[in-house]
């Protein structure tokens, strides 16, 4: 590289005395901005240590715990319609990792997943979604679906051969980079189901009646870094410097303090843990509208500012897709 | 008194007091706005900012903060360039000042009482008059069509060296009021669903809803005038620098009939989104944008060949060296015709790249990066738009020796710069992990904030400069009061 810009700079240095010379003009742009900004940019895609250390804190909060949601009206969206939904129980966690591998164990043994590709992906059964042909729509056939992906450096539940494990200190983290199917695969295999859109931000905003049913925010009007984990907002388990943000164990911000760093209470009316921030979480609705065959997620993430944050807003991406920043929770 | 009459004299009626105002307007908004979003919230400012104003945020009306905030500051813009034409085109003095003053008051009104209602609380009348601004606005260009009306037997040339007809018609000026015409008639695709949606308070980012495949007609009006409104100025500011910089031949000929079919086919598609032709309308808007990109293209090739030509001419066989050295002399010259091909990199590169790759590359993402790419591409165009203002602007004044050179490289340097790394981060996905990003992200934020910022504080200089101008009796700004730009415009 010094060589090449050695080279660059001195054939730029005659270019310009040679021109300086014969027409009197001085301002000539020398290559040696892009060659560094070139520079500066492959050295930025240089890879992060993902396993870097981190720290381990226990939040004091169930993950196998279950709030009641009553049957009754909640203003859905921005623009505050009244919607009403029937009774169903919720998760006041994410799924975690450790929940996860469980199920991976309890399943694969069962034969409701499968290890595939030579140990590349798990998969499971999924029977398919109706198919319109409308444009962009992609067709999901009845058939075997990428539940994990295994080989990927973000992924935190490792197979050994024979069985599941977490790696050391994500056990009570989200389970990320699964997919939509893979989700779906969790809680179907435990007689659950994901949540709807309108059970989703229900169980986030709280019923229509009492002070605060608008609340944009699960715990209310306004957002500070220590209610969540979204973009840049200096958690204990961030550092923008390198690997950037990262998920943090479910249930954190529930107004502990872990070596000196004081969260706040940011459960939802209902009870629930992190439905802003930390991690998208993967909807049930399949299809909503004909021809749209991605799926919502709700709720922001550690990667997102905090407008992504609000209740209302939706993410969606294809059911195969998977993410360091996209987890889900069940309902029954 | 006095002092402030000639001063208020110069502001408001000489098209450089004009502009100078509106630039000023537009460097005020984008300075304190642009600390509310982006690396600017991460860093805390954000919160600093709203405290010192004493902002009202409320988080379920960010969507219509923004859409009031866009407002303002394209309604700037497009006074800008209603300056320009009629300081450069042939119209009755009675509808130069018409024209000028009736959308002075609507955009000072518009940016005024809309900012007041969207960020200081919700005083209604602000809203009002916000809306009368903007209607004000849309008046101004019925009038600009008026005044531009081609088939005047005034406005014929006899000049065989500008695209005309054999009668005589002024193909330039038609292109001007092409442009006008359905720039106005685009107006209404915002105006009658932004009435239907802000009567309700149910407003929204087009780019939340684009996904969707169920979109009603007024949501595929409001795409479809976003996406329009920033076209028609693009158009217009291309065929303003075309009368700056007097391009005129055979490629004037040929690009001027094109820039009319362009416009009027680009428009008739993009209007076609809600009608039963919204299946095909993005075939009609690919017919309409390459013979307008293409007559942008012959004006680019016209103004280079003059810039080289000019600049060698006392050479009598130039090499590649010097004649390149002609090419980049003038940087405000250069300038706008250059953003004009990087725009083809930041913007319609990757605006033609998505919509080939649509589902491919960008429908497997999640929907929150395709609404980086989407928000990215129009901000770069947008940005882009205004730095070619700023060249023009930078000419207007007079700008001399060194600080041309250092005021126009740094327009071109800085805002290239911003724009690449934008280009870099819409894209990021196509060769880097959400996981392993962080670092370029950083990098891309920091070339993109240097090069915005270090722009802003160059127009800052800039105003400042202009400022002490005024306060001098014989400063620069009596010099502009009489000068028009048509007298200005290259020979």
């Amino acid at each position: 590289m010094k060589h090449i810009l050695n080279r660059t700079l001195t054939s730029a240095d005659k270019r310009g005395n040679n021109f300086k010379n014969s027409t009197s003009i001085r301002v000539i742009p020398r290559p040696i901005f892009p060659v560094l900004l070139v520079a500066l940019l492959l050295a930025s895609c240089a890879s992060v240590d993902l396993n870097a250390p981190m720290p381990i804190f226990d939040t004091g909060i169930d993950p196998n715990a279950w709030a009641q949601i009553p049957a009754g009206e909640f203003y859905l969206g921005q623009h505050e319609y009244i919607e009403t939904t029937g009774a169903y129980e919720i998760m006041i966690t994410d799924v975690t990792t450790k929940q996860y591998a469980d199920f991976l164990n309890a399943a694969l043994a069962d034969g409701y997943v499968k290890v595939a590709e030579r140990g590349e992906y798990i998969a499971g059964y999924y029977p398919g979604d109706p198919f319109h042909g409308i444009e962009h729509e992609i067709e999901i056939k009845a058939g075997d679906w990428v539940f994990i992906l295994l080989n990927d450096p973000s992924q935190r539940v490792k197979f050994n051969g024979s069985s599941f494990t977490v790696q050391p200190g994500y056990e009570n983290h989200p389970m990320t980079m699964v997919s939509w199917f893979g989700a779906w695969g969790y809680c179907e295999y435990y007689d659950y189901r994901l949540p709807s859109e309108k059970e989703w931000e229900k169980a986030a905003r709280g019923p229509s009646t009492g002070s605060g049913s608008t609340r944009p925010f699960p715990w209310g009007d306004e957002i500070k870094r220590e209610n969540a984990n979204f973009y840049s907002s200096r958690d204990p388990f961030e550092d923008m410097k390198t690997f950037g943000s990262r998920t943090t164990p479910v249930g954190f911000y529930n107004g502990k303090t872990y070596d000196g760093y004081a969260t706040l209470d940011s459960k939802s009316p209902y009870g629930l843990y992190d439905m802003a921030g930390n991690v998208w979480q993967w909807i049930g609705d399949v299809q909503p509208q004909e021809g749209f065959s991605d799926r919502f997620m709700r709720g922001g993430s550690k990667d997102t500012y905090d407008m992504d944050l609000r209740v209302w807003v939706r993410n969606s991406a294809p059911p195969m897709y998977y993410s360091p920043g996209v987890g889900f929770r069940c309902v029954r | 008194m006095e002092f402030i009459k000639t001063r208020f004299n110069y502001l408001f009626n000489s098209t450089k007091g004009l502009i100078l105002v509106a630039i000023a307007m537009i460097a005020v908004v984008t300075a304190i706005w642009g600390m509310l979003s982006g690396p600017m919230a991460e860093m805390g400012v954000r919160e600093v900012v709203i405290k010192l104003f004493g902002m009202d945020i409320v988080q379920a009306e960010r969507e219509g903060r923004i859409i009031i905030l866009y407002h303002s500051i394209a309604m700037a813009v497009v006074a800008i360039e209603t300056y320009m034409i009629t300081g450069l085109l042939k119209m009755k003095p009675f509808f130069k000042t018409s024209i000028n003053v009736i959308i002075t008051v609507g955009y000072l009104t518009t940016m005024i009482f809309g900012m007041s209602f969207a960020y200081f609380g919700h005083n209604w009348a602000f809203h009002g008059l916000y809306i009368s601004g903007l209607s004000l606005i849309f008046f101004a260009g019925v009038l600009l069509c008026i005044a531009l009306w081609p088939w005047n037997k005034e406005y014929y040339i006899t000049d065989k060296d500008y695209s005309r007809t054999k009668s005589g018609l002024d193909l330039e000026r038609t292109a001007f009021f092409a442009t006008a015409v359905t720039t106005v008639i685009s107006a209404l695709f915002g105006a009658i669903p932004g009435a239907y949606f802000g009567n309700g308070f149910e407003v929204f980012l087009a780019e939340n809803v684009i996904r969707l495949p169920e979109k009603t007609t007024m949501q595929y009006s409001i795409i479809g005038h976003l996406h329009i409104m920033l076209a028609l100025i693009a158009i217009m500011i291309t065929l303003i620098i075309g009368r700056w910089l007097n391009f005129k031949g055979i490629l004037h000929k040929i690009a001027m009939p094109l820039m009319i079919l362009g416009t009027i086919v680009l428009n008739l598609g993009v209007w076609g989104v809600v009608t039963p032709l919204e299946p095909i309308a993005h075939t009609i808007i690919y017919v309409g944008a390459t013979p307008s990109m293409f007559a942008a293209l012959l004006l680019l090739i016209w103004s280079w060949n003059k810039l080289i030509q000019d600049g060698t001419a006392h050479i009598q066989k130039p090499n590649f060296i010097q004649k390149l050295g002609a090419l980049v002399r003038d940087p405000l010259k250069f300038g706008p015709t250059w953003q004009m091909l990087f725009m083809n990199f930041t913007t319609s590169g990757i605006g033609i790249f998505m919509a080939i790759r649509l589902d491919e590359i960008f429908r497997v993402w999640p929907a929150r990066e395709e609404r980086i790419e989407l928000t990215g591409h129009w901000h770069a165009l947008s940005a882009i738009i205004a730095t070619i203002i700023l060249m023009y602007y930078g000419d207007m004044l007079g700008l001399k020796g060194k600080v041309r050179q250092i005021y126009g490289w740094s327009i071109i340097f800085l805002s290239d710069l911003a724009l690449g790394a934008v280009t870099v981060f819409e894209m990021k996905r196509l060769f880097i992990s959400e996981a392993e990003q962080q670092p370029l992200v950083n990098l891309l934020m920091y070339m993109i904030d240097f090069g915005l910022g270090m722009l802003l504080v160059l127009l800052a200089i800039v105003m400042v400069w202009r400022l002490i101008d005024l306060f001098k009796p014989k400063g620069r700004w009596t010099e502009e009061m009489t000068h028009e730009l048509s007298e200005e415009a290259a020979k």
